[in-house]
Protein backbone atom coordinates (compact mmCIF):
# COMPACT_ATOMS: atom_id res chain seq x y z
CA UNK A 1 0.00 0.00 0.00
CA UNK A 2 2.67 2.12 0.95
CA UNK A 3 3.94 1.57 -2.50
CA UNK A 4 1.10 2.93 -4.08
CA UNK A 5 0.91 6.00 -2.48
CA UNK A 6 4.51 6.81 -3.39
CA UNK A 7 4.49 5.89 -6.78
CA UNK A 8 0.55 6.87 -8.04
CA UNK A 9 2.17 7.50 -11.46
CA UNK A 10 3.77 4.05 -11.86
CA UNK A 11 1.22 2.41 -10.23
CA UNK A 12 -1.43 3.74 -12.49
CA UNK A 13 -0.05 3.00 -15.49
CA UNK A 14 0.88 -0.13 -14.99
CA UNK A 15 -2.65 -0.94 -14.19
CA UNK A 16 -3.80 0.92 -17.03
CA UNK A 17 -1.40 -1.21 -19.47
CA UNK A 18 -2.54 -4.43 -17.93
CA UNK A 19 -6.24 -3.15 -19.02
CA UNK A 20 -5.31 -2.23 -22.72
CA UNK A 21 -3.49 -5.27 -23.40
CA UNK A 22 -6.37 -7.55 -22.37
CA UNK A 23 -8.72 -5.05 -24.63
CA UNK A 24 -6.52 -4.63 -26.99
CA UNK A 25 -6.03 -8.55 -27.10
CA UNK A 26 -9.26 -9.30 -27.34
CA UNK A 27 -10.07 -6.77 -29.65
CA UNK A 28 -7.48 -8.22 -32.19
CA UNK A 29 -9.05 -11.78 -31.69
CA UNK A 30 -12.09 -10.19 -32.84
CA UNK A 31 -11.03 -8.04 -35.64
CA UNK A 32 -10.03 -11.20 -37.13
CA UNK A 33 -14.11 -12.62 -36.37
CA UNK A 34 -15.18 -9.31 -38.22
CA UNK A 35 -12.80 -9.20 -41.07
CA UNK A 36 -13.49 -12.81 -42.06
CA UNK A 37 -17.58 -11.96 -41.62
CA UNK A 38 -17.40 -8.94 -43.33
CA UNK A 39 -15.55 -10.11 -46.71
CA UNK A 40 -17.75 -13.21 -46.81
CA UNK A 41 -21.09 -11.41 -47.03
CA UNK A 42 -19.35 -9.18 -49.38
CA UNK A 43 -18.83 -12.09 -51.17
CA UNK A 44 -21.79 -13.65 -50.66
CA UNK A 45 -20.50 -16.30 -48.21
CA UNK A 46 -21.42 -17.02 -44.43
CA UNK A 47 -18.04 -17.37 -43.32
CA UNK A 48 -17.31 -18.18 -40.07
CA UNK A 49 -20.39 -20.14 -38.48
CA UNK A 50 -19.77 -23.11 -36.90
CA UNK A 51 -17.85 -22.33 -34.05
CA UNK A 52 -20.38 -20.93 -31.52
CA UNK A 53 -23.13 -18.61 -32.45
CA UNK A 54 -22.12 -16.87 -35.74
CA UNK A 55 -18.77 -18.15 -35.52
CA UNK A 56 -18.32 -16.06 -32.23
CA UNK A 57 -16.17 -18.76 -30.53
CA UNK A 58 -13.66 -18.96 -33.70
CA UNK A 59 -11.68 -16.45 -32.77
CA UNK A 60 -10.69 -18.71 -29.59
CA UNK A 61 -10.70 -21.92 -31.37
CA UNK A 62 -7.89 -20.30 -33.68
CA UNK A 63 -5.90 -19.23 -30.62
CA UNK A 64 -5.85 -22.82 -28.72
CA UNK A 65 -4.98 -24.09 -32.26
CA UNK A 66 -2.33 -21.74 -32.88
CA UNK A 67 -0.97 -22.46 -29.33
CA UNK A 68 -1.05 -26.46 -29.78
CA UNK A 69 0.23 -26.77 -33.28
CA UNK A 70 4.06 -28.13 -33.51
CA UNK A 71 6.67 -24.96 -33.70
CA UNK A 72 9.02 -25.60 -36.92
CA UNK A 73 12.24 -24.16 -36.69
CA UNK A 74 13.75 -24.19 -40.18
CA UNK A 75 17.52 -25.91 -39.63
CA UNK A 76 19.62 -23.09 -41.57
CA UNK A 77 17.68 -20.32 -39.94
CA UNK A 78 19.22 -18.06 -37.90
CA UNK A 79 17.29 -18.90 -34.79
CA UNK A 80 18.47 -15.96 -32.59
CA UNK A 81 16.89 -13.68 -35.28
CA UNK A 82 14.28 -15.70 -36.41
CA UNK A 83 13.06 -16.38 -32.64
CA UNK A 84 13.74 -12.41 -32.26
CA UNK A 85 11.92 -11.21 -35.50
CA UNK A 86 7.73 -12.12 -34.29
CA UNK A 87 8.46 -10.88 -30.87
CA UNK A 88 9.82 -7.55 -32.62
CA UNK A 89 7.00 -7.23 -34.78
CA UNK A 90 4.30 -8.01 -32.22
CA UNK A 91 5.86 -5.96 -28.97
CA UNK A 92 5.73 -2.86 -31.28
CA UNK A 93 2.88 -3.07 -32.83
CA UNK A 94 1.41 -3.23 -28.91
CA UNK A 95 3.64 -0.46 -27.61
CA UNK A 96 2.29 2.15 -29.97
CA UNK A 97 -1.03 1.52 -28.95
CA UNK A 98 -0.37 2.98 -25.19
CA UNK A 99 0.56 6.12 -26.75
CA UNK A 100 -3.36 6.69 -27.88
CA UNK A 101 -5.42 8.73 -25.43
CA UNK A 102 -9.26 6.91 -25.67
CA UNK A 103 -10.98 9.46 -23.75
CA UNK A 104 -10.08 13.45 -22.54
CA UNK A 105 -7.54 13.52 -20.11
CA UNK A 106 -8.86 16.87 -18.06
CA UNK A 107 -11.92 18.94 -18.18
CA UNK A 108 -15.94 17.09 -18.48
CA UNK A 109 -15.64 13.26 -19.40
CA UNK A 110 -12.21 12.64 -17.88
CA UNK A 111 -12.02 9.89 -15.06
CA UNK A 112 -9.21 10.02 -12.71
CA UNK A 113 -7.50 7.03 -11.36
CA UNK A 114 -4.95 7.19 -8.42
CA UNK A 115 -5.18 10.96 -9.44
CA UNK A 116 -4.09 10.38 -12.88
CA UNK A 117 -6.67 10.20 -16.12
CA UNK A 118 -7.81 6.81 -16.34
CA UNK A 119 -8.31 7.17 -20.34
CA UNK A 120 -4.62 7.51 -21.08
CA UNK A 121 -1.84 5.53 -20.50
CA UNK A 122 0.49 8.61 -21.11
CA UNK A 123 0.12 11.76 -22.23
CA UNK A 124 3.27 13.04 -23.56
CA UNK A 125 3.70 16.38 -25.46
CA UNK A 126 5.39 14.88 -28.68
CA UNK A 127 3.07 11.84 -28.52
CA UNK A 128 2.35 12.08 -32.36
CA UNK A 129 6.67 12.17 -32.84
CA UNK A 130 6.85 9.07 -30.56
CA UNK A 131 4.63 7.04 -32.92
CA UNK A 132 5.95 7.58 -35.81
CA UNK A 133 9.70 6.73 -33.56
CA UNK A 134 7.51 3.38 -32.71
CA UNK A 135 6.23 2.30 -35.96
CA UNK A 136 9.28 2.94 -38.09
CA UNK A 137 10.95 0.39 -36.32
CA UNK A 138 8.15 -2.12 -37.79
CA UNK A 139 9.78 -2.88 -40.57
CA UNK A 140 12.28 -5.11 -38.80
CA UNK A 141 9.96 -7.75 -37.84
CA UNK A 142 8.93 -8.22 -41.73
CA UNK A 143 12.35 -8.17 -43.28
CA UNK A 144 14.37 -10.03 -40.03
CA UNK A 145 11.84 -12.42 -40.44
CA UNK A 146 12.35 -12.68 -44.58
CA UNK A 147 16.12 -12.57 -43.89
CA UNK A 148 16.03 -15.40 -41.13
CA UNK A 149 14.55 -18.17 -42.83
CA UNK A 150 17.16 -18.18 -45.01
CA UNK A 151 14.97 -19.12 -47.68
CA UNK A 152 13.98 -17.64 -51.12
CA UNK A 153 10.84 -16.67 -50.78
CA UNK A 154 11.16 -15.15 -47.66
CA UNK A 155 13.93 -13.50 -48.50
CA UNK A 156 11.67 -11.68 -51.42
CA UNK A 157 8.95 -10.51 -49.25
CA UNK A 158 11.44 -9.42 -46.69
CA UNK A 159 13.23 -7.41 -49.49
CA UNK A 160 9.59 -6.14 -50.66
CA UNK A 161 7.75 -5.55 -47.73
CA UNK A 162 11.57 -3.40 -46.53
CA UNK A 163 11.81 -1.18 -49.81
CA UNK A 164 7.54 -0.52 -49.89
CA UNK A 165 7.27 0.45 -46.55
CA UNK A 166 10.36 2.81 -46.52
CA UNK A 167 8.85 4.28 -50.01
CA UNK A 168 5.62 5.06 -48.31
CA UNK A 169 6.08 5.81 -44.91
CA UNK A 170 7.84 9.24 -46.30
CA UNK A 171 3.94 9.95 -47.77
CA UNK A 172 2.61 8.76 -44.65
CA UNK A 173 4.59 11.00 -42.24
CA UNK A 174 4.07 14.08 -45.15
CA UNK A 175 -0.03 13.82 -44.92
CA UNK A 176 0.31 14.35 -41.26
CA UNK A 177 2.32 17.33 -41.33
CA UNK A 178 -0.27 19.35 -42.54
CA UNK A 179 -1.88 18.50 -39.67
CA UNK A 180 0.93 19.80 -37.24
CA UNK A 181 1.13 22.78 -39.16
CA UNK A 182 -2.59 23.81 -38.91
CA UNK A 183 -2.80 22.79 -34.91
CA UNK A 184 0.84 23.80 -33.86
CA UNK A 185 1.20 21.24 -31.27
CA UNK A 186 2.23 17.31 -31.62
CA UNK A 187 0.77 16.48 -28.41
CA UNK A 188 -2.51 14.21 -29.02
CA UNK A 189 -4.65 15.90 -26.62
CA UNK A 190 -4.07 18.97 -27.63
CA UNK A 191 -4.56 17.91 -31.67
CA UNK A 192 -8.08 16.88 -29.87
CA UNK A 193 -8.99 19.62 -27.98
CA UNK A 194 -8.34 22.01 -31.11
CA UNK A 195 -10.78 20.53 -32.93
CA UNK A 196 -13.32 20.32 -30.51
CA UNK A 197 -17.00 21.63 -32.05
CA UNK A 198 -18.87 19.56 -34.31
CA UNK A 199 -17.93 17.59 -36.64
CA UNK A 200 -17.15 20.69 -39.25
CA UNK A 201 -14.47 21.58 -36.79
CA UNK A 202 -12.55 18.25 -37.26
CA UNK A 203 -9.22 18.77 -39.59
CA UNK A 204 -10.65 16.99 -42.62
CA UNK A 205 -13.15 19.98 -43.08
CA UNK A 206 -11.90 22.72 -40.68
CA UNK A 207 -11.00 25.88 -41.53
CA UNK A 208 -10.95 27.11 -38.20
CA UNK A 209 -7.24 27.71 -37.74
CA UNK A 210 -6.08 29.46 -40.82
CA UNK A 211 -5.32 26.52 -42.96
CA UNK A 212 -7.20 24.46 -45.65
CA UNK A 213 -9.33 21.61 -44.78
CA UNK A 214 -6.83 18.62 -44.77
CA UNK A 215 -8.99 16.36 -47.41
CA UNK A 216 -6.08 15.90 -49.41
CA UNK A 217 -3.72 14.99 -46.79
CA UNK A 218 -6.55 12.66 -45.34
CA UNK A 219 -6.98 10.44 -48.16
CA UNK A 220 -2.87 10.15 -48.69
CA UNK A 221 -2.80 9.10 -44.92
CA UNK A 222 -5.27 6.52 -45.14
CA UNK A 223 -3.83 5.03 -48.56
CA UNK A 224 -0.34 5.90 -46.97
CA UNK A 225 -1.77 3.33 -43.98
CA UNK A 226 -2.89 0.31 -45.98
CA UNK A 227 0.67 0.05 -47.91
CA UNK A 228 2.48 0.65 -44.19
CA UNK A 229 0.44 -2.05 -42.43
CA UNK A 230 1.13 -4.44 -45.84
CA UNK A 231 -2.88 -5.11 -46.45
CA UNK A 232 -4.66 -5.88 -49.59
CA UNK A 233 -4.28 -4.07 -52.36
CA UNK A 234 -0.35 -3.46 -51.24
CA UNK A 235 0.10 -7.06 -49.81
CA UNK A 236 2.98 -7.62 -52.14
CA UNK A 237 5.45 -9.02 -49.20
CA UNK A 238 3.04 -12.00 -48.85
CA UNK A 239 1.52 -12.15 -52.10
CA UNK A 240 0.68 -15.96 -52.40
CA UNK A 241 0.37 -16.15 -56.04
CA UNK A 242 4.03 -15.29 -56.19
CA UNK A 243 5.66 -15.89 -52.88
CA UNK A 244 3.79 -18.81 -51.28
CA UNK A 245 3.37 -16.73 -48.10
CA UNK A 246 6.14 -14.26 -48.77
CA UNK A 247 8.01 -13.25 -45.33
CA UNK A 248 6.22 -16.01 -42.95
CA UNK A 249 6.54 -18.69 -45.09
CA UNK A 250 8.49 -20.51 -42.96
CA UNK A 251 6.55 -19.73 -39.36
CA UNK A 252 4.51 -22.06 -38.12
CA UNK A 253 2.49 -21.98 -34.54
CA UNK A 254 2.20 -19.37 -32.47
CA UNK A 255 5.29 -17.37 -34.12
CA UNK A 256 3.15 -17.16 -37.15
CA UNK A 257 0.01 -16.20 -35.02
CA UNK A 258 2.36 -13.12 -33.49
CA UNK A 259 2.78 -12.38 -37.09
CA UNK A 260 -0.83 -12.23 -37.54
CA UNK A 261 -1.54 -10.32 -34.33
CA UNK A 262 0.97 -7.34 -35.40
CA UNK A 263 -0.21 -6.94 -38.55
CA UNK A 264 -4.05 -6.77 -36.93
CA UNK A 265 -2.08 -4.20 -33.94
CA UNK A 266 -0.65 -2.22 -36.76
CA UNK A 267 -4.15 -1.89 -38.34
CA UNK A 268 -5.89 -0.62 -35.04
CA UNK A 269 -2.61 1.93 -34.80
CA UNK A 270 -3.08 3.27 -37.88
CA UNK A 271 -6.46 4.10 -37.36
CA UNK A 272 -6.34 5.30 -33.97
CA UNK A 273 -3.95 8.13 -35.55
CA UNK A 274 -6.13 8.90 -38.54
CA UNK A 275 -9.23 9.06 -36.16
CA UNK A 276 -6.60 11.68 -34.01
CA UNK A 277 -5.29 13.44 -36.54
CA UNK A 278 -8.42 14.25 -39.28
CA UNK A 279 -11.61 13.19 -37.82
CA UNK A 280 -11.56 14.94 -34.18
CA UNK A 281 -10.55 11.83 -32.09
CA UNK A 282 -12.80 10.73 -28.85
CA UNK A 283 -14.70 14.47 -29.78
CA UNK A 284 -18.46 14.05 -30.31
CA UNK A 285 -19.60 14.80 -33.80
CA UNK A 286 -22.62 16.73 -32.32
CA UNK A 287 -22.32 19.86 -30.86
CA UNK A 288 -22.02 19.92 -27.49
CA UNK A 289 -25.70 20.95 -26.14
CA UNK A 290 -27.09 18.39 -27.67
CA UNK A 291 -27.57 16.63 -24.60
CA UNK A 292 -29.08 13.55 -26.08
CA UNK A 293 -26.43 12.04 -27.61
CA UNK A 294 -25.06 10.94 -24.10
CA UNK A 295 -27.50 8.22 -24.29
CA UNK A 296 -26.53 6.65 -27.87
CA UNK A 297 -24.02 4.28 -26.51
CA UNK A 298 -26.50 2.33 -24.11
CA UNK A 299 -29.35 2.80 -27.14
CA UNK A 300 -26.68 1.41 -29.68
CA UNK A 301 -26.06 -1.49 -27.39
CA UNK A 302 -29.62 -1.90 -26.11
CA UNK A 303 -30.57 -2.63 -29.91
CA UNK A 304 -27.54 -4.95 -30.49
CA UNK A 305 -29.44 -6.65 -27.51
CA UNK A 306 -32.46 -6.33 -29.20
CA UNK A 307 -31.61 -7.96 -32.08
CA UNK A 308 -29.71 -10.85 -30.62
CA UNK A 309 -32.76 -11.67 -29.16
CA UNK A 310 -34.89 -12.01 -32.10
CA UNK A 311 -31.61 -13.80 -33.71
CA UNK A 312 -31.56 -16.04 -30.71
CA UNK A 313 -35.65 -16.79 -30.53
CA UNK A 314 -35.91 -17.04 -33.93
CA UNK A 315 -32.94 -18.44 -35.45
CA UNK A 316 -30.55 -20.44 -33.17
CA UNK A 317 -30.76 -23.68 -32.12
CA UNK A 318 -29.08 -25.98 -29.43
CA UNK A 319 -26.10 -25.03 -27.94
CA UNK A 320 -26.09 -21.73 -30.36
CA UNK A 321 -29.48 -20.31 -28.75
CA UNK A 322 -27.14 -20.55 -25.26
CA UNK A 323 -24.29 -18.46 -26.69
CA UNK A 324 -26.30 -16.01 -28.28
CA UNK A 325 -28.50 -15.63 -25.35
CA UNK A 326 -25.33 -14.69 -23.27
CA UNK A 327 -24.48 -12.20 -25.41
CA UNK A 328 -28.00 -10.66 -25.37
CA UNK A 329 -27.88 -10.35 -21.72
CA UNK A 330 -24.24 -8.98 -22.00
CA UNK A 331 -25.12 -6.31 -24.87
CA UNK A 332 -28.59 -5.53 -22.81
CA UNK A 333 -26.96 -4.95 -19.31
CA UNK A 334 -23.99 -3.64 -20.87
CA UNK A 335 -26.74 -1.01 -22.74
CA UNK A 336 -28.89 -0.25 -19.54
CA UNK A 337 -25.69 0.30 -17.27
CA UNK A 338 -25.07 2.77 -20.15
CA UNK A 339 -27.84 4.67 -19.56
CA UNK A 340 -26.95 5.86 -16.24
CA UNK A 341 -26.49 9.61 -16.56
CA UNK A 342 -23.40 9.46 -14.91
CA UNK A 343 -21.96 6.41 -16.61
CA UNK A 344 -23.13 8.10 -20.38
CA UNK A 345 -21.21 10.88 -19.53
CA UNK A 346 -17.74 9.37 -18.89
CA UNK A 347 -17.98 7.15 -21.52
CA UNK A 348 -18.99 9.64 -24.52
CA UNK A 349 -14.76 9.49 -25.07
CA UNK A 350 -14.08 5.83 -25.46
CA UNK A 351 -16.80 5.15 -27.38
CA UNK A 352 -16.98 8.03 -30.04
CA UNK A 353 -13.34 6.98 -30.06
CA UNK A 354 -14.71 3.45 -30.78
CA UNK A 355 -16.99 3.95 -33.07
CA UNK A 356 -14.48 6.05 -35.89
CA UNK A 357 -12.03 3.47 -35.24
CA UNK A 358 -14.35 0.44 -36.20
CA UNK A 359 -15.55 2.84 -38.82
CA UNK A 360 -12.15 3.38 -40.40
CA UNK A 361 -11.61 -0.68 -39.92
CA UNK A 362 -14.36 -1.66 -41.73
CA UNK A 363 -12.72 0.50 -44.39
CA UNK A 364 -10.05 -1.50 -44.52
CA UNK A 365 -12.12 -4.90 -44.47
CA UNK A 366 -14.13 -3.41 -47.38
CA UNK A 367 -10.92 -2.42 -49.50
CA UNK A 368 -9.72 -5.92 -49.21
CA UNK A 369 -12.71 -7.34 -49.82
CA UNK A 370 -13.13 -5.36 -52.82
CA UNK A 371 -9.47 -4.33 -54.73
CA UNK A 372 -7.55 -6.74 -56.69
CA UNK A 373 -3.68 -7.07 -55.51
CA UNK A 374 -1.21 -3.72 -57.23
CA UNK A 375 1.78 -5.26 -59.50
CA UNK A 376 4.80 -4.51 -57.76
CA UNK A 377 6.31 -1.78 -60.16
CA UNK A 378 2.28 0.25 -60.47
CA UNK A 379 2.95 0.06 -56.46
CA UNK A 380 6.25 1.88 -56.29
CA UNK A 381 5.23 4.61 -59.06
CA UNK A 382 1.90 4.93 -57.16
CA UNK A 383 4.04 5.91 -53.92
CA UNK A 384 6.72 7.74 -55.71
CA UNK A 385 4.82 9.44 -58.93
CA UNK A 386 1.47 10.25 -57.19
CA UNK A 387 0.98 9.62 -53.48
CA UNK A 388 4.40 11.26 -52.80
CA UNK A 389 4.05 14.66 -54.85
CA UNK A 390 0.41 15.19 -53.51
CA UNK A 391 1.56 14.86 -50.22
CA UNK A 392 4.15 17.41 -50.57
CA UNK A 393 1.87 19.73 -52.51
CA UNK A 394 -0.77 19.65 -49.86
CA UNK A 395 1.95 20.05 -47.24
CA UNK A 396 2.94 23.51 -49.40
CA UNK A 397 -0.22 24.17 -49.88
CA UNK A 398 -1.16 24.49 -46.33
CA UNK A 399 1.90 26.32 -45.11
CA UNK A 400 0.85 29.17 -47.97
CA UNK A 401 -2.40 29.05 -46.76
CA UNK A 402 -0.99 29.45 -42.86
CA UNK A 403 1.37 32.51 -44.10
CA UNK A 404 -1.00 34.14 -46.40
CA UNK A 405 -4.60 34.22 -44.46
CA UNK A 406 -3.70 36.59 -41.74
CA UNK A 407 -2.00 38.86 -44.22
CA UNK A 408 -5.29 39.07 -46.76
CA UNK A 409 -7.61 39.68 -43.24
CA UNK A 410 -5.64 42.10 -42.11
CA UNK A 411 -4.80 44.10 -44.94
CA UNK B 1 16.03 5.69 -8.01
CA UNK B 2 13.90 4.71 -11.37
CA UNK B 3 16.14 7.02 -13.39
CA UNK B 4 19.23 5.42 -12.36
CA UNK B 5 18.50 1.84 -12.91
CA UNK B 6 17.50 3.00 -16.20
CA UNK B 7 20.43 4.98 -17.10
CA UNK B 8 22.67 1.78 -16.14
CA UNK B 9 20.83 -0.73 -18.14
CA UNK B 10 20.93 1.43 -21.25
CA UNK B 11 24.41 2.25 -20.93
CA UNK B 12 24.86 -1.46 -19.98
CA UNK B 13 22.96 -1.89 -23.22
CA UNK B 14 24.76 0.54 -25.80
CA UNK B 15 28.27 -0.51 -24.50
CA UNK B 16 27.10 -4.30 -24.67
CA UNK B 17 25.57 -3.24 -28.26
CA UNK B 18 28.80 -1.71 -29.65
CA UNK B 19 30.96 -4.43 -28.25
CA UNK B 20 28.71 -7.29 -30.07
CA UNK B 21 28.51 -4.70 -33.22
CA UNK B 22 32.18 -5.19 -33.96
CA UNK B 23 32.39 -8.75 -32.61
CA UNK B 24 29.48 -10.38 -35.09
CA UNK B 25 30.96 -12.22 -37.72
CA UNK B 26 27.33 -11.87 -39.48
CA UNK B 27 26.61 -8.91 -41.25
CA UNK B 28 23.06 -8.48 -39.80
CA UNK B 29 23.98 -9.29 -36.55
CA UNK B 30 26.07 -6.66 -36.73
CA UNK B 31 23.58 -4.29 -37.83
CA UNK B 32 21.19 -5.67 -35.02
CA UNK B 33 23.56 -4.56 -32.63
CA UNK B 34 23.97 -0.88 -33.83
CA UNK B 35 20.31 -0.63 -34.07
CA UNK B 36 19.90 -1.77 -30.41
CA UNK B 37 22.94 0.88 -29.54
CA UNK B 38 20.73 3.92 -30.99
CA UNK B 39 17.89 2.46 -28.56
CA UNK B 40 19.64 2.81 -26.11
CA UNK B 41 20.98 6.18 -26.49
CA UNK B 42 17.79 7.28 -27.54
CA UNK B 43 16.59 6.50 -23.89
CA UNK B 44 19.28 8.04 -22.68
CA UNK B 45 18.50 11.28 -23.90
CA UNK B 46 15.05 10.89 -23.08
CA UNK B 47 16.68 10.60 -19.15
CA UNK B 48 18.07 13.54 -19.78
CA UNK B 49 15.46 15.24 -20.80
CA UNK B 50 15.41 15.41 -24.34
CA UNK B 51 12.28 13.72 -25.63
CA UNK B 52 12.26 15.34 -29.20
CA UNK B 53 16.02 14.69 -29.77
CA UNK B 54 15.18 11.26 -28.67
CA UNK B 55 12.42 10.55 -30.75
CA UNK B 56 14.01 11.95 -33.45
CA UNK B 57 17.37 9.65 -32.86
CA UNK B 58 15.01 6.65 -33.43
CA UNK B 59 13.21 8.14 -36.47
CA UNK B 60 16.32 8.58 -37.98
CA UNK B 61 18.52 6.43 -37.49
CA UNK B 62 16.83 3.62 -36.06
CA UNK B 63 14.14 3.63 -38.40
CA UNK B 64 15.77 5.20 -41.39
CA UNK B 65 19.41 5.02 -42.20
CA UNK B 66 19.27 1.26 -40.37
CA UNK B 67 16.65 0.23 -42.13
CA UNK B 68 18.47 0.97 -45.17
CA UNK B 69 21.38 -0.73 -44.21
CA UNK B 70 19.60 -3.82 -43.43
CA UNK B 71 18.01 -3.52 -46.66
CA UNK B 72 21.55 -3.49 -48.70
CA UNK B 73 22.58 -6.44 -46.31
CA UNK B 74 19.78 -8.11 -47.32
CA UNK B 75 19.39 -7.33 -50.82
CA UNK B 76 23.37 -8.25 -51.88
CA UNK B 77 23.11 -11.46 -49.10
CA UNK B 78 26.69 -11.24 -48.07
CA UNK B 79 28.50 -13.79 -46.36
CA UNK B 80 30.20 -14.87 -42.90
CA UNK B 81 33.01 -11.71 -42.48
CA UNK B 82 36.11 -12.91 -43.36
CA UNK B 83 38.60 -12.80 -40.54
CA UNK B 84 42.25 -11.32 -40.70
CA UNK B 85 45.16 -11.69 -38.48
CA UNK B 86 45.96 -8.94 -35.41
CA UNK B 87 46.78 -5.74 -37.05
CA UNK B 88 49.92 -3.90 -36.37
CA UNK B 89 47.74 -0.46 -36.55
CA UNK B 90 45.80 -1.81 -33.56
CA UNK B 91 48.61 -1.14 -30.99
CA UNK B 92 48.71 2.78 -31.87
CA UNK B 93 45.16 3.05 -32.04
CA UNK B 94 44.75 1.26 -28.61
CA UNK B 95 47.51 3.68 -26.85
CA UNK B 96 45.47 6.60 -28.34
CA UNK B 97 42.00 5.77 -27.06
CA UNK B 98 43.59 5.34 -23.55
CA UNK B 99 45.06 8.21 -23.91
CA UNK B 100 42.20 9.98 -24.85
CA UNK B 101 40.23 8.54 -22.19
CA UNK B 102 42.31 9.32 -19.44
CA UNK B 103 42.10 13.33 -20.83
CA UNK B 104 38.03 12.62 -20.80
CA UNK B 105 38.58 11.88 -17.15
CA UNK B 106 40.72 14.23 -16.44
CA UNK B 107 38.58 17.02 -17.88
CA UNK B 108 35.21 15.73 -16.47
CA UNK B 109 37.18 15.25 -12.65
CA UNK B 110 38.57 18.86 -13.13
CA UNK B 111 36.34 21.44 -15.14
CA UNK B 112 33.28 23.12 -13.73
CA UNK B 113 31.58 21.37 -16.57
CA UNK B 114 32.90 17.79 -15.26
CA UNK B 115 31.91 18.75 -11.50
CA UNK B 116 28.58 20.39 -12.65
CA UNK B 117 27.72 16.87 -14.32
CA UNK B 118 28.76 14.82 -11.75
CA UNK B 119 25.59 16.02 -10.02
CA UNK B 120 23.17 14.76 -12.72
CA UNK B 121 22.00 17.11 -15.11
CA UNK B 122 20.13 20.29 -14.17
CA UNK B 123 16.23 20.17 -14.24
CA UNK B 124 15.56 19.28 -17.71
CA UNK B 125 13.23 21.69 -19.74
CA UNK B 126 10.95 19.53 -21.16
CA UNK B 127 8.15 21.41 -21.46
CA UNK B 128 8.85 23.79 -24.04
CA UNK B 129 12.17 21.72 -25.47
CA UNK B 130 10.36 21.00 -29.43
CA UNK B 131 9.39 24.88 -29.55
CA UNK B 132 12.76 26.12 -28.22
CA UNK B 133 14.45 24.09 -30.44
CA UNK B 134 12.32 25.36 -33.69
CA UNK B 135 12.76 28.56 -32.42
CA UNK B 136 16.90 28.12 -32.51
CA UNK B 137 16.59 26.39 -35.85
CA UNK B 138 14.48 28.89 -37.47
CA UNK B 139 15.48 31.65 -35.88
CA UNK B 140 19.06 31.84 -34.28
CA UNK B 141 20.72 29.09 -36.72
CA UNK B 142 18.78 29.60 -40.03
CA UNK B 143 21.18 30.07 -42.28
CA UNK B 144 23.45 27.08 -41.11
CA UNK B 145 20.16 25.13 -41.34
CA UNK B 146 19.09 26.10 -44.95
CA UNK B 147 23.18 25.39 -46.08
CA UNK B 148 22.68 22.13 -44.73
CA UNK B 149 19.75 21.18 -46.32
CA UNK B 150 21.05 22.01 -49.56
CA UNK B 151 24.68 20.56 -49.14
CA UNK B 152 21.93 17.37 -48.34
CA UNK B 153 20.67 17.55 -51.85
CA UNK B 154 24.12 17.64 -53.55
CA UNK B 155 24.96 14.81 -51.78
CA UNK B 156 21.99 12.87 -53.07
CA UNK B 157 22.50 14.40 -56.80
CA UNK B 158 25.92 13.45 -56.40
CA UNK B 159 25.44 9.70 -55.43
CA UNK B 160 23.04 9.90 -58.37
CA UNK B 161 25.16 10.88 -60.71
CA UNK B 162 27.83 8.31 -59.92
CA UNK B 163 25.36 5.38 -59.65
CA UNK B 164 23.63 6.18 -62.62
CA UNK B 165 24.83 3.57 -65.79
CA UNK B 166 26.33 4.94 -68.82
CA UNK B 167 23.85 4.41 -71.95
Amino acid sequence: MEFIYQHPVLVAAIIKIAVLLFIVMTALAYLTWLERKAIAHIQSRWGPYNVGAHGLLQPLADGIKFLFKEDITPPVADKFVYTLAPFLALALGLTAIALIPFGPVRGPGSVPLLGQPAWAVTDINIGLLMLFAITSLGVYGVALAGWSSNSKYPLLGGLRSSAQMISYEVSLTMSVVGVVLVAGTLSFNELIEKQSGAFWHWNVFSVRYGGVPQIVGFLCYLTAAIAETNRVPFDLPEAETELVAGFHTEYSSFKFAMFFMAEYANMITVSCLATILFLGGWLSPFPESWHWQWFLPGAGLLALAAYCAWNTVAEMRGIARLQLGVVTLLAGGGGLLCLIPVVAEHIQGPFWFTTKILAILFFYIWMRATLPRFRYDQLMSFGWKLLLPLSLANLVITALALVLWPLVKHG
Amino acid sequence: MIPLILFILCAALAIAGAIVLIWAHEPIHSALALILVMVALAILYLLLGAPFISAVQIIVYAGAIMVLFVFVIMLLNFGLEERTNFSKLAIPGALLAVVLMAEIAHWLAHSSIGRAMANGPAAPATEASTVELSKMLFRQYLFPFEATSILILIAILGALVLARKES
